[in-house]
């Protein structure tokens, strides 16, 4: 399955990019699984995903636990804590 | 995104949520919400501005998530309109690079009566730091690239106080 992945503020610059379309080994259930398998893809996504508890993702743009299963999901964002107001 | 409109209950209260590039203006937005109505005895403002954290700072540069930032923040102030009975709420959060003194956020609550109100702005801003995507980067005087700022533990906190028993 291929799903759109979207990073912001620091996990974004780690990344070196916005946005990409990756396809999920058959293996990534879940928010956490996704982290995982991102973190093995380079450096840069090592670097991002280097303490994957501080992580917060949205499925669908509604937020979601790392427990949480992809499903079929359009898009998934992986972000730092946020710091709005 | 502009977006306003009106919710369905007992009555119909007014939500508009917001997130630009651009100031706002407060006299405006308290007036959009009281103007031409009896009902309303108490509106309450809240302004988030952009500190330069003892002369460090020359803007706050804020990065959103388009779509969400705008979902999170109306879940919130419907939430608020049912919790405590508001007549209106808005709220407003700008984006890019703010400049030191610049308004950052406003929220403005309006209700029969002031706890109400009160209680109403708060909780929106509780909950909006801790659930809106919504991230700051420090820019510095020196001309320099700073920090992203980080969640603080006392704003997660600070939203446990609204947790129902």
């Amino acid at each position: 399955m291929r799903v759109r992945i979207v990073y912001f503020a620091w996990v974004r610059e780690r990344i070196g990019k916005g946005s990409e379309e990756i396809e999920l080994p058959a293996d990534v259930k879940t928010v956490g699984d996704l982290i995982a398998h991102l973190a093995t893809l380079g450096e840069e996504y090592a670097a991002a995903f280097e303490v994957p508890q501080v992580i917060r993702a949205a499925i669908n743009e509604e937020h979601a636990e790392h427990d949480e299963a992809i499903g079929d999901a359009r898009e998934i964002a992986l972000f730092p804590p946020m710091t709005g107001g | 995104m502009a977006a306003g409109g009106t919710i369905s209950g007992d009555t119909a209260a007014l939500v508009s949520v917001r997130i630009q590039t651009g100031d706002f203006d407060i006299a405006q937005e308290i007036e959009a919400l009281t103007g031409g109505r009896a009902d309303i005895g108490a509106v309450v403002s809240f302004t988030g501005l952009c500190r330069d954290e003892g002369g460090r700072l020359s803007a706050l540069e804020l990065e959103h998530y388009p779509g969400m930032a705008e979902r999170a923040i109306r879940a919130i102030a419907e939430e608020a309109v049912k919790r405590f009975g508001l007549t209106g709420i808005t709220a407003i959060h700008r984006y890019g690079a703010i400049p030191p003194g610049g308004n950052i956020v406003l929220v403005v609550a309006a209700a029969p009566h002031r706890q109400a109100a009160f209680d109403g702005a708060s909780f929106l801003m509780d909950f909006l730091k801790t659930d809106a995507p919504f991230w700051k980067k420090e820019h510095l005087k020196d001309g320099g690239s700073g920090e992203w700022v980080s969640a603080k533990d006392a704003d997660d906190k600070a939203k446990l106080r609204w947790r129902t028993p």
